[in-house]
C-alpha cells in the first residue's frame, strides 16, 4: 500500500475539467515532483489535498486512512503541511508568531488554562519555542526572528513559509512552486533544503515546480500533467522526453 | 537606546520585556492607587468610566482588532450585562454571583452571534452585528416583564461581602480599576499562547490558518465569546455606575464610541484600547469647556484686536450657538475617526511609539523611519 494515494481524483467547475480522474501514488521518503503548462491543475490538486476545494469525485488516502470527507483544519492535524504559491503569511505578525502558529496541531492547552498562563501553558510554549528554533536553524532564518512579516523582502517570505509548513512537523510536505519569484542562488538554496528535509528530517515532499533544473536537481519521480490529465509519470529525464510531454509544452 | 539580549525563551514569553517596564508600570498603577484622594471627584469618576470603557474596549480589541472581525453591536452585549445584573440584584443575589453570571450570559449570546457570523465578512458582518444590537434594544423595550420596558430599571447600591460600596467613591473605582488590570492580563496571557495566536492567523490569512490546523469556525465563535464576556463583565459595572439603566442608553451611538476607543487608541494594542478609552471620556469635559469658554474667549480675541463692544457682543453669541449646536459631538467624533484614518492609522498608540522612539535615537532620528510602514498601511487600506 503506497503511503500516500489519490484515487480517480476529479474536480470540475461546471463544465471546465480542472483536474479529470488523475490517480498517483506518493512512496513513503520519496520527492515527487508535479509539472505542466499554466492551468494544469497542478494547484488544484494542491487544493482538493487540503480540502480548500471538495473534489467532485474520486479519493485521497493518506496513510491507509480516507482524507477526503476530512475537514481542512483536520489535514494539518494528519501531518500534512503545504506552502502556497502567493505567499500567505500573516503579514501583521512578527516571523516567531508566524512560526508558532505552525505549531498550532501540537498545542494541547485549554482556553482557561491559557487566559491564566499556568505553568503548563508556559511549558508548551517553551517546547514550541525550541522546536521553531530548530527550524529557524535549519532555513538560516535567525535575522529576522521580531521582525514583521510585511517588512520583509519576498525570497524570505518564501523561506519563512517553508519554516512555517516544517514548524507543524509534517509527515508529507505540499509545496506549491517553491521557487517562484527567487534568485538563482535562492533556488539554488531551495533545492538543497528540500533534498535535507527528506534525507534529515525523513519528510516526504510533494511539490508543484516549474522550474526544470530544481526539479531535476531533487525529485526521485515526476508526473506530468496537461488538461488534468495524466501525461506521464516516471524518472525527471523519462518524463521530460515522453512525446506527449514535448507536444504539450511545445505544442507540436 | 537599550539593547536587549536574549539568552532564555522566557525572554520572549515575559510580559515585560526589561525591568524599566517594571518601573514605568508602577509609577502607573501607584498613580492610578493614590488617584482618589488627591483628584477632585469629578475627575475619579471619569477615571472609573474610563475604566470600564478601556475594558469593553479591551474586549472589542481581542474580537476586531485580533481576530479581524468587526462588530458594530457591542452596546448590546454591555446592555445584557447591565440588565443581568439589574435583574438578578431584584433577588439579593450577591455582587460576585451577578457579576460572573453577567459576564457567562453574554458570553454565551456573543457565541451564538458567532455562529451567522463564519459565513460573513467585512461590511457585511456589521450589518449583521448592528441588526443584532437592535433586535435585543427591541427586545429590552418591549419584554416588560423582565426589564420593566422603556421605564428602564433601577439600580441598587453595589455591596459587596455586606459592606456597601457607593458608586461614587474610591472603592468602586478600585474595583473598576482590578477588572480592567484583570481583563489585560488575562489578555495578554491568551495572546501569548496558541489561542491568541490563532485568532491573529485567522486576521490575517484564514486560508493559511487553516491549512496550520487552525479550526477556524471554532476559534472565531471563542473570539466572540471572550469579547461579548468581557464586555458583559463591563456592562454590570456600568450599569452600578449609573444605578439606572434604560433600551435607549444602549444605541448604535455607543456602538460607535466602542469602534472609535480601538480605532483612535490603535488597532493592534491593548494600549490603544486604554487610551482610546481615556480619549473618549476625556472629551466631554472637553466640549463642555467649548461651550462655557470658548465664545468669551473669542470675543475677547475680537475686542482685542479693536472690535467695538457691539461686534464683539455679535462674535460672542455666534460662537456660543456653533459650539452648542445640536450634534456637535458626532460631527467631533467623525473627523476625528476621519483624520486618525487618513493620517495616523495605528492610532494614539502608534503616535506614542514613534514619539518614544525619537527620544531613543535623538539626535539620529530620520523623518523617513515610518515611510515605508506608511505606504504599506496607506496600500492596505486601499485594497
Amino acid at each position: 500500500m503506497s503511503y500516500f494515494r489519490a484515487e480517480n481524483l476529479s474536480l470540475h467547475f461546471g463544465g471546465l475539467k480542472a483536474v479529470d480522474s488523475v490517480s498517483f501514488a506518493v512512496e513513503k521518503g520519496e520527492i515527487l515532483s508535479i509539472i505542466g503548462p499554466n492551468g494544469a491543475g497542478k494547484s488544484s490538486i494542491f487544493n482538493l489535498i487540503s480540502r480548500i476545494y471538495p473534489p467532485t469525485s474520486g479519493k485521497i488516502f493518506f496513510e491507509d486512512q480516507d482524507i477526503t470527507e476530512q475537514p481542512a483544519y483536520d489535514i494539518a492535524g494528519l501531518g500534512i503541511a503545504r506552502t502556497f504559491q502567493n505567499i500567505e503569511l500573516f503579514e501583521n505578525a512578527t516571523m516567531l508568531s508566524n512560526l508558532l502558529v505552525g505549531r498550532h496541531r501540537h498545542s494541547t492547552t485549554q482556553l482557561w488554562q491559557e487566559l491564566l498562563f499556568l505553568p503548563s501553558v508556559r511549558a508548551g510554549e517553551k517546547v514550541h519555542r525550541r522546536r521553531v528554533e530548530q527550524v529557524i536553524e535549519f532555513l538560516d532564518l535567525e535575522a529576522y526572528r521580531d521582525k514583521l512579516i510585511s517588512g520583509l523582502p519576498y525570497g524570505v517570505r518564501k523561506v519563512i513559509e517553508l519554516a512555517r509548513a516544517l514548524c507543524s512537523e509534517p509527515k508529507l510536505i505540499l509545496l506549491d512552486e517553491p521557487s517562484s519569484g527567487l534568485n538563482v542562488e535562492e533556488t539554488e538554496d531551495m533545492s538543497f533544503w528540500i533534498r535535507d528535509m527528506k534525507s534529515e528530517l525523513g519528510i516526504t515532499v510533494l511539490m508543484v515546480e516549474h522550474d526544470m533544473t530544481l526539479v531535476n536537481r531533487v525529485s526521485d519521480r515526476v508526473i506530468a500533467l496537461n488538461y488534468g490529465r495524466v501525461l506521464a509519470m516516471g524518472s525527471p529525464s523519462e518524463v521530460q522526453r515522453h512525446p506527449d510531454v514535448v507536444a504539450a509544452y511545445l505544442g507540436a | 537606546m537599550r539593547f536587549l539580549f536574549k539568552t532564555d525563551y522566557e525572554d520572549d514569553i515575559r510580559l515585560f520585556p526589561h525591568s524599566g517596564y517594571v518601573f514605568s508600570y508602577g509609577i502607573l498603577i501607584a498613580f492610578l492607587l493614590i488617584a482618589p484622594f488627591v483628584l477632585s471627584s469629578y475627575l475619579v469618576s471619569q477615571l472609573v468610566f474610563v475604566c470600564i470603557y478601556a475594558t469593553v474596549g479591551v474586549g472589542l480589541m481581542i474580537l476586531t482588532g485580533f481576530t479581524g472581525q468587526a462588530s458594530l453591536g457591542h452596546a448590546a452585549f454591555l446592555a445584557i450585562g447591565a440588565y443581568t445584573a439589574a435583574y438578578l440584584q431584584q433577588y439579593d443575589v450577591p455582587f460576585p454571583v451577578y457579576f460572573l453570571a453577567g459576564g457567562l450570559l453574554t458570553g454565551v449570546v456573543g457565541a451564538l452571534v458567532g455562529f451567522p457570523a463564519l459565513r460573513l465578512t467585512g461590511i457585511y458582518l456589521v450589518i449583521a452585528t448592528i441588526s443584532f444590537a437592535f433586535i435585543v434594544e427591541e427586545v429590552l423595550a418591549r419584554w416588560e416583564s423582565v426589564t420593566h420596558g422603556n421605564e428602564g430599571m433601577r439600580v441598587k447600591t453595589l455591596s459587596l461581602f455586606g459592606v456597601a460600596v457607593p458608586r461614587d467613591g474610591p472603592t468602586f473605582y478600585y474595583l473598576c480599576l482590578a477588572v480592567l488590570v484583570l481583563t489585560i492580563v488575562g489578555t495578554l496571557n491568551l495572546l501569548r499562547s496558541p489561542t491568541g495566536r490563532a485568532f491573529v492567523a485567522i486576521r490575517d490569512s484564514e486560508t493559511a490558518a487553516r491549512s496550520m490546523g487552525v479550526n477556524v469556525s471554532l476559534y472565531k465563535v471563542k473570539s466572540f465569546a471572550i469579547s461579548a464576556a468581557i464586555t458583559g463583565l463591563a456592562g454590570v459595572l456600568f450599569a452600578h455606575k449609573l444605578s439606572f439603566i434604560s433600551p435607549e442608553m444602549f444605541t448604535l451611538q455607543l456602538s460607535i464610541e466602542f469602534i472609535i476607543v480601538i480605532l483612535i487608541g490603535g488597532t493592534f494594542s491593548l494600549h490603544g484600547a486604554v487610551l482610546g478609552a481615556i480619549f473618549l471620556v476625556m472629551i466631554d469635559p472637553f466640549l463642555t469647556y467649548l461651550k462655557d469658554d470658548l465664545p468669551g474667549i473669542i470675543a475677547g480675541i475680537a475686542a482685542a484686536f479693536g472690535a467695538d463692544s457691539v461686534t464683539a457682543g455679535k462674535v460672542h453669541s455666534n460662537v456660543a450657538a456653533i459650539a452648542s449646536a445640536n450634534g456637535l459631538k458626532g460631527a467631533i467624533y467623525g473627523v476625528i475617526i476621519v483624520l486618525f484614518v487618513l493620517f495616523e492609522p495605528l492610532g494614539l498608540y502608534g503616535r506614542w511609539l514613534k514619539i518614544k522612539l525619537f527620544f531613543q535615537l535623538f539626535p539620529l532620528y530620520k523623518r523617513a523611519t515610518f515611510k515605508r510602514q506608511k505606504i504599506y498601511v496607506k496600500s492596505e487600506r486601499n485594497r
